[in-house]
């Protein structure tokens, strides 16, 4: 794939909630700041001040905000599906849409609307979580109910701020049963890898042999299957986004028994089957939390396809 | 300097220390005084005018929740269950079947020039059309070429037709989204249920973001609306007020013969609660005689009828969960801390017991910060309040505009589904408001339903569905209270009563013009006391000729 990325197809939308404080915005600029010649597309609803950081933006008009590196930035307000449709049609268009959800918004009521929009593709719905306040929050007499429904929805929840939290353990166990559908990857500063959060843009091929993002911490694996041949893509998506394995994230293609491709993503326990891009090479990247995701498993489990 | 004296049948004058009285004086568009025609001599040379000798006079009607967005719907066609007057004074028949709201939507189909227009509609009220949903197949019957929306009475709804879906790539197999059901052939129905089911067909049906925009037709159409039902000053409670739109009101509204009162609430949105508090500041400044600006409106949470107003244990009847906050508790706190200390006043929109709880929490805690003397804070609906928060309100000051409508268009539904035979009896509890000294006006909403402040003081005096059920006897208020709440209680709201709301020396000439009297009329005919136009500001607009 190339800086350009996909410039056809359904357009990825990945939904970021989280009760207000819970460091939305530190996520989507941080990032912006890895973002990497990927240009990604954020859509805000928080009030007012643009949440940008200024070193990022290069250019503003009415509508649109000009960032570093092709990123552009606006706000959505009440008008979330004609701004999505705005961003769709920017010349060159942008790889990803981040929709980042209000504080008090259900992510997952977005992410419905998103799924009805035909020139979008739900990604995934991220939802952070403040180590040190969540339990709180979700205990809340006004927002406790919100928060837990927030949690609930997500497929991946960034546990932020676990600096700041006097025991982050207890608060992952906690929130494993409060969102049992989802995969928690603890963070300080909403500092998590964009591979993580937003999939892989690297092909298949090109992930270090020591499972090693190029440019990010030794607490994420990133993996490289060969997909067996004529596999069911869609068992093997089932198979990558059983919870057992712990996987946050994986992208790639396969060939179909009858010889098509299909391209496969799973975002925690999400998982889609769609027609692969013309020129898309046979090959699956994998990424989980070291010593969580179990690679070795999952190369065993899906030999057996 | 000449004063021109009206003789009336009979002046109520909401001045309890002079009820009634038989004339009345008026120069440069306001009230000299009210009495006898011996009493106004003695204010010198008048002109007599006898042309509301044999109708009564009351002060103009203050509608103290409304939106303009009314004028501009009749734009499109109306589907309503109910009969309804439009700006020119049409009744249009409420459509008593699906038929009826297919033909009505084929004749404006077939009168549209441009093949590929869409149409729109509004006020469906599928409820009242039994078990049957209205569905795709039936919208098609008006037209399978051009694509059709309707929106539902609570605006929570929106009916499509086949050929919206199909535009809106919709009309596929496979969806899976709670707000769209589908049909045995695994289609949807067309039934778009909640605002995100709903986004997606309002660019193909007509229903962009322009249309709920104040429009310049749309606002004059509201006008007409309000000469015809008595109303001399009305609330567009909820508006972004961009600076385009209030240089257009502004022109508007000056006009020499707009005749209305406008009231225009700038609603929190896209902004920080700081820079509301900085526009709404400057908004204040552009007030002028028929336009008034400076206040805000903040909306806590959703509606009871769309299950998304945020309800105290135990909920929805009918079990479902508990509603959507619309704002984080922390934003409204810091807005209301801002406007206590800024002197800026704050209307909230809170349907359910549980908003209107977080919404007291919040004025309280702001006023120990900063004690705002006469703020005036208002609840807008505030339908499920119970005695204790009642009681609250008053010792906080705080105001209550309470919806008795509902009681008719969806009592029947309360009782049954949504808050149950008990909450049912006591929403939107005016006599509880009252005996607690809540300071208390009744509202319309409309377009939500139709606007007519003696109708809705036929819903608070007799709480009566539309079936026949009495909805909470002990809520009942009297005519005279009722008549006194759509006049000085919705001025109070807006901190207008030293200016209008009774016919008083020194107030605005602002009446609303009857033919019959609303005092003796009895309760039960009060919905149908004859309007026979206005004045507003001593400006002379009969409803005939608006």
């Amino acid at each position: 794939m190339t800086a350009g990325g996909t410039q056809s197809g359904p357009l990825p939308v990945t939904v970021v909630g989280g009760y207000l404080g819970a460091g939305k915005t530190t996520l989507v600029n941080s990032l912006l700041r890895q973002a990497g010649g990927r240009r990604l597309a954020i859509m805000v609803n928080e009030f007012g001040a643009l949440p940008i950081d200024s070193s990022l933006v290069e250019a503003a008009d009415d509508r649109i905000v000009s960032l570093t590196g092709g990123c552009v930035c606006c706000s959505y307000g009440e008008d979330m599906v004609s701004s999505l449709a705005m961003l769709a049609t920017l010349d060159p268009r942008p790889d990803h849409v981040l929709l980042e959800a209000s504080g008090v918004a259900l992510p997952g009521a977005i992410a419905g609307t998103v799924g009805l929009l035909g020139d979008f593709a739900l990604d995934g719905t991220v939802v952070l979580a403040d180590a040190e306040t969540v339990q709180r929050r979700a205990g809340d007499r006004y927002v406790g109910s919100t928060v837990r429904q927030q949690l609930a929805q997500a497929d991946l929840i960034l546990l932020n701020k676990c600096d700041l939290a006097a025991d982050p353990g207890g608060v992952e166990a906690w929130l494993g049963e409060a969102a049992p559908g989802a995969r928690i990857v603890r963070a300080e500063q909403a500092d998590v890898p964009i591979d993580a959060v937003l999939g892989t843009r690297t092909d298949p091929g090109t992930v270090r042999a020591d499972g090693r993002f190029r440019d990010h911490t030794a607490g994420y694996v990133a993996a490289e299957l060969d997909p067996p041949a004529g596999a069911d893509p869609e068992a093997l998506a089932r198979l990558l986004a059983d919870p057992a394995h712990r996987l946050l994230r994986a992208k790639g293609f396969v060939r179909r028994p009858d010889g098509s491709m299909a391209a496969l993503q799973v975002v925690g326990n999400r998982w889609t089957v769609s027609e692969a891009p013309a020129g898309a090479r046979p090959g699956l990247v994998c990424i989980g939390l070291r010593g969580q995701a179990d690679i070795a498993k999952i190369r065993r489990s899906a030999a057996r396809l | 300097m000449t004063n021109t004296v009206y003789p009336a049948r009979k002046i109520i004058t909401m001045n309890p220390a002079r009820p009634c009285a038989s004339h009345v004086a008026v120069r440069d568009g306001r009230i000299v005084g009210a009495g006898t025609l011996d009493e106004l001599a003695g204010w010198g040379a008048y002109t007599l005018d006898d042309r509301f000798a044999d109708k009564i006079l009351m002060p103009g009607l203050v509608e103290g929740h409304s939106h303009t967005m009314e004028g501009t719907l009749w734009a499109y066609v109306y589907c309503g269950f109910f009969d309804r007057m439009d700006p020119e004074g049409t009744v249009w028949p409420g459509l008593k079947s699906i038929d009826e709201v297919v033909g009505r939507l084929r004749a404006a189909a077939d009168r549209l020039e441009d093949p590929a227009a869409p149409l729109a509609g509004w006020a469906l009220d599928a409820i009242y059309y039994g078990d049957r949903r209205v569905n795709r197949h039936d919208l098609d019957r008006a037209s399978t070429e051009r694509a059709i929306g309707v929106l539902n009475a609570s605006g929570h709804i929106l009916n499509v037709n086949s050929k919206a879906l199909e535009l809106a790539g919709l009309l596929k197999p496979g969806i899976d989204h709670p707000g769209i059901p589908l049909g045995e052939d695994g289609l949807p129905t067309g039934e778009m249920k909640g605002p995100d089911a709903m986004a997606p067909l309002g660019p193909h049906t007509g229903f962009d973001r322009d249309l709920l925009a104040c429009d310049e037709p749309g606002l004059r159409r509201f006008a007409r609306l309000c000469v015809r039902t008595g109303v001399t000053t009305a609330a567009d409670l909820a508006n972004t007020l961009p600076d385009d739109a209030v240089d257009m009101m502004l022109r508007v509204t000056a006009e020499p013969d707009y005749p209305a009162r406008i009231v225009s609430l700038r609603r929190f949105y896209g902004v920080t609660p700081e820079e509301l508090i900085d526009r709404v500041l400057a908004l204040g400044e552009r007030s002028q005689d028929n336009l008034r600006l400076g206040i805000i409106k903040v909306v806590a949470d959703g509606s009871i009828q769309g299950f998304s107003a945020r309800l105290r244990w135990p909920g929805y009847f009918n079990g479902a969960p508990e509603g959507l906050w619309y704002i984080p508790p922390e934003h409204l706190l810091e807005i209301y801390e801002r406007a206590m200390a800024s002197g800026v006043q704050v209307h909230t929109h809170t349907n359910g017991d549980e908003a209107t709880e977080l919404a007291l929490d919040c004025v309280e805690a702001a006023l120990r910060k900063h004690p705002g003397p006469d703020h005036r804070f208002t609840l807008q609906h505030c339908q499920l309040a119970d005695a204790a928060q009642f009681r609250r309100m008053e010792k906080l000051g705080v105001g209550v505009n309470l919806f008795p409508n509902h009681h008719f268009y969806w009592g029947d539904q309360h009782y049954g589904i949504t808050v149950g035979p008990e909450r049912a009896e006591r929403m939107n509890a005016c006599a509880t408001a009252l005996a607690a000294g809540v300071p208390l006006a009744i509202h319309s909403d409309a377009p939500v339903t139709p606007l007519g402040p003696l109708f809705t003081a036929w819903c608070a005096v007799n709480r009566r569905t539309a079936t026949g059920r009495t909805l909470g006897e002990h809520e009942r208020i009297g005519v005279a209270d009722a008549l006194r709440t759509i006049t000085l209680g919705a001025a109070y709201t807006f901190k207008l009563d030293g200016e209008i709301g009774s016919i008083e020396t020194g107030k605005r000439a602002d009446f609303a013009v009857l033919e019959d009297d609303p005092e003796t009329v009895g309760s039960e005919a009060l919905k149908d006391v004859r309007v026979w136009g206005t004045v507003q500001g001593g400006r002379i607009f009969p409803a005939a000729d608006i």
